[in-house]
C-alpha cells in the first residue's frame, strides 16, 4: 500500500534525479562537440612541420616554434618563482603562525587573491615588473606576472594538503623531543607532498593557458625566435592562437584549432601526471 | 636552562627533598622517591577550568594510574606532565609542575627538552608512515644520538617486547603491524630516547584483550626501570598495574593512595561507588 503523498515524492525524487542527469551530460556533451569541432579543423595541418616552423604570413609555412618554447621558458621560471614561495607560505600559515585575529584577515585575502581576474595581475605586472623594474617585455616580467597569478592557487592548495596530515603525526614526533621544524621536515611535509605537487601541477596548467596578463605587459605576437635567456623577448602559446583566431583567413583559422590541439594536449599530461601522483599516494597511505 | 644540567647539579637535594614532601601527601607512600610532583594546578580551557587544583605526587619507578570517568580531566592533566598542552593554544596551566626539582612551566624551561626525559604513548597507535626502524630510530638520530643506532634501535624494541616479531622486517613499513604490535611499536619509539617517565594516555583502549594483556605484561617489566603514569578508563586494569591511583571527578582529584585501598578500602563514597561499578 503506497499513500498518495508517498507516490508525489517518488515523482519529485525521479524528476530530479532526471534533471541532474540532464545537467551532468550537458557539459561533457558541450566539451565533446568543441573537441571533436577543433580536432577536425586543425588536425591537418597538425604535424611535424607546424612544431619546428616559426610563424609566418604564409599558413602552409606557419608553426608554433617560438611560442612553444616562449611558454617552456615562461611555465619555467613560473615554476621557479612560484613553488618555493607558494609552499613556503603555506608551511608558514598553516604550521608556524600563531592563529589570531591578524592570521584570519591574511587567510581571507589570500582565498580572495585566487579570485581576482588574470588582467588585474596583467597590469599589475606591467605597472611592476616592466615599467619599475625595467624588465620591458622579457620572459622574467612574463613569468613573475604569472607567478603573482598562480601564487594564491598554491598557497592554498598547499595549506589544504598540510592540513589533512593527521594531527596524531605531529604529536608522536613531538612527544620524542623534537621542535617544530624537525616534526614539519621529517613527517607533515613528506606525507602532504602528494596534495601540495598535485596543487602545484594544476596550478602551472592555469597558467599555461592563461592569455590576458601576457598581452597586459605586451607579450609579442610576432617572433621569429626562441628565447636564449630570462631577458629576451618571447611569445606564448595562447597569444599565438589569439593572433592566428583574429585574422581574416580560413587558413590561420585552422591554425589556431592546430595551436589549440597542442595546448589542449599539454594540459592533459600536465593533469594526468596529477591524478597519477593523487593516485600513487592514495595507495600508499589508504 | 638545561633541564639535564640542573638534575645533575642538584643529586643529594633531590633525595631528601622528596622524602620530607613526602610527609606532607599521604602517608601511603611517603616511603617512595617522588620523581613528579603537582602542586595546586589548574589547568582551564578558554578559562573554563577543566582540573581544578590538583596536587598529587607520583613516585618513581612505579606504576600510578589516574581514573575516572569521561571527561574528567585526567587526560588533560597527563597531558601537562610533558607540555603537550602547549600545542592547545586555549588551554593555560597555573600551579606547578615540578619534575624532580624544576617547575616544567618555568619561563626558561624547554618544552622540547621536557619531551625528551618524559616520553608519551597515546590513545590509538599512531606509527609514523615509515618503516619500523625509522620509526624508532628517528627520535635518538634527531636529538644527535647517533652512536650504535642498530644496538639502541634492538635495545628499544626488545624493551617493548616487539623485536622477535620484527626483527627479520625492520625495513618493512609500521602500517603492516597489527594495532596490538603497533602500539608496542610506539612504546618502543618512546623507550628509544631513553626518557625518565612514560605517560601513557589510554594506551589500550583501541586494542583487543589479547594485545591489551601483552602490553599490561609489558608495563609490568618497564617499571623496573621507568616510571609510568597512565590513564585509563579500565578499572581492572589500574588495579591489575598500578601501584598507586588517583581517581578524578569533574576535574578534582577526589582521592589519591595505593590502589590496593582505593579499590577494596575507599575513604571516599564516590570512590566507592565508582570502583565498584556504579556510575561512570
Amino acid at each position: 500500500m503506497i499513500s498518495r503523498s508517498l507516490t508525489y515524492r517518488y515523482w519529485f525524487a525521479r524528476i530530479f534525479h532526471g534533471f541532474c542527469f540532464v545537467v551532468a551530460w550537458a557539459g561533457v556533451v558541450i566539451l565533446g562537440i568543441l573537441l571533436f569541432h577543433v580536432t577536425c579543423e586543425g588536425i591537418q595541418w597538425f604535424d611535424l612541420q607546424f612544431l619546428s616552423n616559426f610563424p609566418s604570413r604564409f599558413p602552409e609555412k606557419a608553426g608554433i616554434h617560438s611560442a612553444l618554447f616562449g611558454t617552456l621558458w615562461l611555465m619555467g621560471f613560473t615554476a621557479l618563482f612560484s613553488v618555493p614561495i607558494g609552499i613556503g607560505s603555506g608551511l608558514y600559515l598553516e604550521e608556524f603562525m600563531h592563529k589570531n585575529r591578524f592570521s584570519r584577515f591574511i587567510d581571507l585575502n589570500i582565498s580572495n587573491l585566487a579570485g581576482v581576474p588574470s588582467i588585474v595581475y596583467g597590469m599589475l605586472g606591467l605597472v611592476i615588473f616592466v615599467r619599475w623594474f625595467g624588465l620591458e617585455q622579457s620572459v622574467l616580467a612574463g613569468s613573475m606576472t604569472m607567478s603573482l597569478l598562480i601564487l594564491p592557487v598554491i598557497i592554498i592548495s598547499t595549506r589544504e594538503a598540510l592540513r589533512s596530515v593527521p594531527n596524531t603525526i605531529r604529536q608522536a614526533a613531538f612527544a620524542l623531543g623534537t621542535t617544530r621544524w624537525q616534526t614539519t621536515y621529517a613527517h607533515v611535509l613528506p606525507a602532504a607532498l602528494p596534495g601540495i605537487l598535485t596543487g602545484i601541477i594544476l596550478a602551472l596548467s592555469r597558467a599555461i593557458g592563461e592569455t590576458a596578463p601576457l598581452v597586459m605587459i605586451g607579450a609579442l605576437t610576432y617572433v621569429a625566435f626562441t628565447p636564449e635567456g630570462p631577458m629576451d623577448d618571447f611569445t606564448a602559446l595562447p597569444i599565438q592562437i589569439f593572433n592566428w583566431a583574429s585574422r581574416p583567413q580560413q587558413e590561420f583559422h585552422e591554425l589556431a584549432a592546430a595551436g589549440i590541439l597542442v595546448l589542449l594536449l599539454a594540459l592533459l599530461m600536465m593533469n594526468s601526471i596529477a591524478v597519477y601522483i593523487r593516485h600513487k599516494s592514495e595507495k600508499r597511505n589508504p | 636552562m638545561n633541564i639535564i644540567a640542573h638534575k645533575k647539579a642538584l643529586p643529594e637535594k633531590k633525595l631528601m627533598d622528596s622524602k620530607t614532601m613526602g610527609k606532607e601527601l599521604s602517608e601511603k607512600n611517603n616511603t617512595e622517591d617522588i620523581v613528579l610532583q603537582v602542586k595546586d594546578v589548574t589547568i582551564s580551557y578558554s578559562g573554563t577550568p577543566a582540573v581544578n587544583n590538583v596536587s598529587l605526587k607520583i613516585p618513581e619507578r612505579r606504576i600510578t594510574a589516574i581514573i575516572g570517568p569521561s571527561g574528567c580531566g585526567k587526560s588533560t592533566l597527563l597531558r601537562s606532565f610533558n607540555r603537550m598542552n602547549d600545542f592547545v593554544p586555549e588551554a593555560t596551566v597555573e600551579g606547578q609542575v615540578l619534575y624532580r626539582d624544576i617547575d616544567l612551566y618555568a619561563s626558561n624551561v624547554d618544552p622540547v627538552e621536557v619531551r625528551r626525559k618524559i616520553g608519551m604513548v597515546f590513545q590509538k597507535p599512531n606509527p609514523f608512515p615509515k618503516s619500523i626502524f625509522q620509526n624508532v630510530a628517528w627520535g635518538p638520530l634527531i636529538n644527535g644520538l647517533r652512536k650504535d643506532i642498530n644496538e639502541r634501535v634492538e635495545k628499544s624494541l626488545r624493551a617493548a617486547a616487539l623485536w622477535d616479531e620484527v626483527k627479520d622486517r625492520l625495513k618493512d613499513s609500521a602500517m603492516a603491524l597489527s594495532g596490538g604490535q603497533q602500539q608496542r611499536l610506539c612504546i618502543a619509539r618512546a623507550l628509544a630516547m631513553e626518557p625518565e617517565i612514560i605517560l601513557m594516555d589510554e594506551p589500550c583502549s583501541a586494542l583487543d584483550p589479547v594485545s591489551t594483556t601483552r602490553i599490561e605484561d609489558l608495563m609490568y617489566e618497564l617499571k623496573q626501570q621507568y616510571t609510568i603514569v597512565i590513564v585509563t578508563h579500565n578499572m581492572q586494569q589500574a588495579s591489575r598495574v598500578s601501584k598507586f591511583t588517583a581517581f578524578f571527578e569533574a576535574g578534582n582529584l577526589v582521592e589519591f593512595g595505593e590502589t590496593e585501598n582505593i579499590f577494596t578500602h575507599p575513604t571516599n563514597k564516590r570512590t566507592e561507588e565508582y570502583v565498584t561499578g556504579r556510575f561512570g
